[in-house]
């Protein structure tokens, strides 16, 4: 799996419109509402499109505001207290603009383990704040996990690739 | 302090975010443990994207409707119009289904009919009629090539329905006992009165020569009789449906066939008469004298002088029918009896089958004091003069053999209304 190590200097930085901006994460939002649950519930779409922004800007900063604005939308149309998909998306946005400031994970096969890596993360923290915090009774089941981050990481991939056309170089 | 701030800044904002959110998280839980109310915040967010949500429906329920209602009905034409092809398929299907259906019970009626009936018969169908709307006769698929004949009755389970008339290699023409031309000795059943049943030009069956002090009431069964020597015994021909004075002192009786002639399908040709059985087969020494003299018992005996008897001076009474040269004995009852020397006996004692019919008097225009013997079988018509003595009675026997069918023609019972 090519994961290079590159320097900082080498790794480059890239910045998206104001309309890619807003209008992607609302898609994103909007179709993670509006398709059918029973088929689409396992792909956490905004969880995508907080990676490939954290990774694409390789800025922790905006990484976790994107992930938190995110976050924080999705709580507003689920049934739980705002915060927790926030919080969640908030940690995984700081993540993977870090680990995208240290390393080239611009191929196909790095975004799938980086993926499935995040998602893991991202419903570990859901978990974690959902049940400590919120005391919501909600069950893990690792195979589910482990299945639907692969899911999420094959569908990141073609996503991923789409979301490539948008980019900007700074 | 500034470079601490700066080197972890990322961190520390993280960490300020998050605890932003777990803060809120926090206040949250305290407040939907007091009260269960939403949050502005949410009905702003469905507010946004509801109506997107709702749009998307909308276009998502035109493309549907797009494409349930017009190009996913492109083959909807074609298909509909397979389907009523399909349709007409069907019903002639089931039409053919009935027809056979209804065909089956002919069938299976005629069958029943024909295992009764001890004669031998051809099953036919029929396949046209003569196409003129005076005559009355159709076409069968037999024909000599299945030995059929010229005057072969041809019957159906519900009665006779005509005679062969004319043979073709494979097909037969027939005439219907309602043509204007036909003619069928008939008599009623419960009267035992002959006469003879014709065809009129509406397509109707009249019975002629039954005279107008006769008693006849609709409903009366009409029998063949035989006398014609082509139509088996003893059939059914029709009901009277009518009964009106008619010309000369005859009735007008207007019958209603047996076999339903308007819609004749299958029918039975009749290759070769088994007569009822003879009294030579059955034993039953019953005679057609016996009946006569059954039946009339208020007749009084004439008496005739017999040629060649002695001169005594006395006359001698005699049976009617009795045949002359024969010896007359006395019956119990007080009948004379004929016992005839030929004709009948001589056949019966030749084993040939023989068959008896019903004999009676002629109507009450004969002279009383000289009632000539009428027997269907030997075709003799009803004589009106009163020096009547039979001509032919004496020569024909009641007992008739039976004659199978053949190509020639046989001998009309009614010389004068011979069928046609």
């Amino acid at each position: 799996m090519p994961i290079t190590y590159t320097s900082g200097e080498q790794i480059e930085v890239y910045r998206f419109s104001l309309p890619v901006t807003v209008g992607v994460p609302l898609i994103a939002l909007f179709l993670q509402a509006f398709l059918p649950r029973r088929i689409f519930s396992i792909f956490d779409l905004p969880l995508l499109v907080t990676i490939f922004f954290a990774m694409a800007r390789r800025n922790p900063i905006s990484g976790l505001l994107t992930g938190a604005a995110i976050g924080l939308a999705q709580d507003m149309l689920g049934p739980y207290p705002i915060g927790i998909y926030g919080i969640a998306k908030t940690v995984v946005g700081y993540g993977a603009s870090s680990l995208g400031a240290k390393l080239d994970v611009e191929n196909a096969g790095a975004r799938l383990l980086v993926t499935l890596a995040f998602y893991l993360v991202h419903q570990a923290v859901f978990f974690t704040v959902a049940r400590g915090m919120v005391n919501l009774t909600l069950n893990w089941s690792w195979s589910h996990g482990i299945l639907a981050g692969l899911a999420n990481g094959i569908v990141g991939m073609v996503l991923y690739f789409v979301l490539d056309k948008f980019k900007q170089r700074t | 302090m500034e470079s601490v701030l700066g080197r972890y800044r990322n961190l520390i904002i993280l960490v300020g975010v998050l605890f932003l959110q777990v803060l809120g998280l926090a206040v949250q839980v305290k407040r939907s443990a007091d009260a269960q109310h939403t949050r502005l915040i949410r009905i702003w967010a469905v507010d946004a994207i509801t109506p997107l949500e709702r749009v998307l429906v909308r276009v998502q329920e035109g493309a549907n409707n797009l494409w349930h209602n017009y190009f996913f009905l492109r083959g909807v034409r074609a298909e509909n119009r397979d389907l009523k092809q399909q349709i007409q398929q069907m019903r002639l299907e089931q039409v053919r289904l009935s027809e056979d259906a209804a065909q089956a019970h002919r069938l299976q009626s005629l069958l029943a009919f024909k295992e009764q009936v001890v004669m031998k018969t051809i099953p036919a169908q029929v396949i046209g009629s003569s196409g003129s709307d005076l005559s009355r006769s159709v076409y069968i698929d037999k024909g000599s090539n299945q030995s059929i004949a010229p005057d072969m009755p041809v019957i159906t389970a519900g009665g006779i329905v005509g005679k062969v008339l004319r043979v073709y290699p494979s097909t037969s023409l027939v005439l219907m006992i309602n043509d204007q031309s036909s003619g069928v000795g008939v008599l009623l059943e419960k009267s035992r009165l002959q006469g003879v049943l014709r065809g009129t030009s509406d397509g109707e069956l009249i019975l002629e020569r039954v005279m107008s002090d006769e008693q006849v009431a609709p409903g009366d069964t009409v029998l063949s009789s035989g006398g014609d020597q082509i139509f088996p015994k003893g059939f059914p021909v029709g009901t009277v449906s009518k009964v009106n004075p008619g010309k000369e002192l005859f009735l007008n009786i207007k019958v209603r066939p047996a076999a339903d002639l308007s819609r004749l399908e299958e029918v039975l040709v009749v290759t070769e008469k088994q007569e009822q059985q003879s009294v030579a087969q059955t034993g039953v020494k019953v005679r057609a004298a016996d009946i006569l003299s059954q039946r009339l018992p208020s007749v009084p005996d004439k008496p005739v002088t017999v040629p060649g008897a002695p001169a005594t001076g006395k006359p001698v009474a005699v049976e009617p029918g009795q045949v002359l040269g024969g010896t007359a004995k006395p019956r119990p009852n007080g009948v004379i009896q004929s016992e005839p020397r030929l004709g009948a006996g001589a056949n019966l004692a030749a084993g040939v089958p023989a068959r008896t019919a019903p004999v009676r008097l002629a109507p009450a225009s004969t002279t009383a004091a000289s009632p000539v013997v009428e027997s269907g079988d030997a075709g003799v018509r009803p004589s009106t003069g009163s020096n009547s003595t039979p001509k032919s009675a004496p020569d024909k026997p009641t007992a008739v053999p039976v004659k199978p069918i053949t190509q020639s023609s046989p001998q009309p019972a009614i010389t004068e209304d011979k069928p046609q």
